[in-house]
């Protein structure tokens, strides 16, 4: 009996404490950096997509939802034609991004991507490549993957040594 | 002694009660969401009063519908009997000096009638549902209320026998030197359990318990007939709630203020109370509640019945 009027007295006391509902709308919630939330396409630090269409994202997806086609331009760098993500059917998994040998493919603390037509939730690569390297400033693929493309021969990179001749190795 | 025209006080009463038991389907939402730290509805107009207009619209735009197997003229008559049964206890209801629909020299035995017809509606709505656990919540609702409507009678007869009559406007006119509720303390609290019981609120809504009968004798209804049960059942605690007030704490009489704000303050104090109660307290076993109310509140209330009659023989 007494305990039935303590644990009364005691919720009672709950009238004075702080509430713990975030009220969203208007008070945004704490998001971690690395919280998983809509996936962008970064950028080099000189302005050039990150994405070399390795195509590992889309095999890394567990729902098949990162649809992509690769391409290459006149310097033989390698690039997605298109680059299509269904947010309709993604988790948010983040296995896309750590299948990305170039920090190209990232998420973002951001989740606010309702719609009213499920049509919408398809981005394509214009709605996905943002103007900067996300999470990853300074890193640039093509500087230290030492391979050749136009404009730039094995070793001439910034943080690249010339590649050594085999010959000169020889007994 | 009614002032104002009967039909305009019955008018008046129903809608005042009506509008009480919608606003509390706000209050309570908002009052559980205050004692488990949360906000409760606060979004549809100001802090969510609009809530109340959006949940009616919405129950009234609800499909009614009547399943294929249940037996049809009774399951039609039972959501209205418990709106009915209530009303009608609103009627003895003194809420100011006058303002009172049907001052009647029994007020208080048509009160207790009135909240014992309300236990047909849910057995016949547990019955003619044809479902197992409607029967068996309309089951639990018949032995329960049964028990407990004994001693919630019992529990009311030291305060007749103290104020001498069973009129509510004089029942709270003999409060003017002391409220009731200090010489029948133990009549008070058996009253304010037995009335948990009787309106099937938490601690004892064994009827419905969700998480064992679905929802109990109301499983097979929907739209505004669930809607009927539901402000029946809140109609229910503002009556229990009105009647504490009046029967224990002087209803309109207080100082400073008007009686009518006196007796609103304190309806409204109990119904918090209910709330209170809810946010707070389980759910006991059904055998628990019938031994309780048997073994426990019953003797209680007679030994209270036995010591005030005693007090009140010696003393006159």
């Amino acid at each position: 009996m007494l305990s039935i009027l303590r644990t009364i007295w005691y919720v009672f006391l709950h009238s004075f404490q702080k509430r713990i509902t975030v009220q969203y709308p208007e008070q945004k919630p704490y998001l971690a950096p690395r919280y998983r939330g809509r996936i962008i396409l970064s950028r080099d630090p000189d302005g050039g997509e990150r994405c070399v269409a390795c195509n590992l994202c889309a095999v890394a997806c567990p729902v098949g939802c990162i649809a992509l086609q690769a391409t290459e331009d006149k310097n033989g760098r390698r690039y997605p034609e298109f680059f299509r993500i269904n947010f309709s059917r993604c988790i948010f998994c983040g296995y896309c991004e750590e299948a990305c040998p170039t920090y190209a493919i990232q998420l973002t603390p951001d989740f606010e991507i309702g719609e009213f037509h499920r049509k919408n939730l398809v981005y394509e690569k214009e709605d996905l490549l943002i103007n900067g390297p996300g999470k990853h400033p300074g890193y640039n693929f093509w500087q230290i993957a030492g391979v050749k493309i136009g404009g730039k021969d094995k070793g001439e990179a910034a943080h690249e040594a010339a590649p050594v001749d085999v010959h000169t190795l020889l007994p | 002694m009614t002032s104002p025209h009967p039909i305009l006080s019955i008018l008046g009463v129903a809608i005042v009660a009506l509008s009480i038991a919608a606003f509390l389907i706000w209050v309570e939402r908002r009052l559980l969401a205050l004692w488990q730290d949360r906000y409760g509805p606060n979004r549809v107009g100001p802090f969510g009063l609009l809530q109340v207009a959006a949940d009616s619209i919405k129950i009234f735009m609800k499909e009614d519908w009547i399943p294929p197997f249940v037996d049809r003229p009774v399951f039609i008559l039972a959501p209205a009997i418990v709106f009915v049964t209530v009303l009608m206890s609103f009627a003895v209801l003194p809420v100011a000096p006058g303002i009172i629909v049907s001052d009647l020299s029994v007020g208080l035995l048509f009160f207790l009638a009135m909240s014992s017809l309300g236990v047909y509606s849910v057995v016949l709505a547990g019955w003619s549902s044809n479902n197992k656990y409607a029967l068996l919540g309309g089951l639990r609702a018949a032995a329960q209320m049964l028990s407990y409507e004994v001693f919630m009678g019992l529990s009311l007869m030291g305060v007749v026998l103290l104020a001498g009559t069973f009129s509510l406007p004089a029942i709270v006119e003999a409060q003017r030197t002391i409220w009731f509720v200090i010489p029948q303390f133990p009549g008070f609290v058996l009253f304010l359990i037995a009335g948990l019981a009787e309106t099937r609120r938490i601690p004892f809504d064994l009827p419905e318990a969700e998480s064992e009968l679905v929802a109990g004798y109301h499983s097979e209804y929907s739209g505004m007939k669930f809607g009927m049960f539901f402000v029946g059942e809140y109609m229910g605690v503002s009556l229990i709630s009105a009647m504490i007030s009046v029967l224990f704490f002087g209803g309109w009489l207080g100082p400073v203020l008007p009686g009518v704000v006196w007796f609103f303050l304190k309806m409204f104090s109990f119904i918090a109370f209910f709330v209170l109660v809810r946010a707070a307290l389980p759910r006991p076993r059904f055998d628990q509640l019938m031994s309780w109310g048997w073994k426990v509140m019953l003797p209680l209330a007679l030994i209270n019945l036995l010591a005030t009659g005693a007090a009140v023989l010696a003393w006159r």
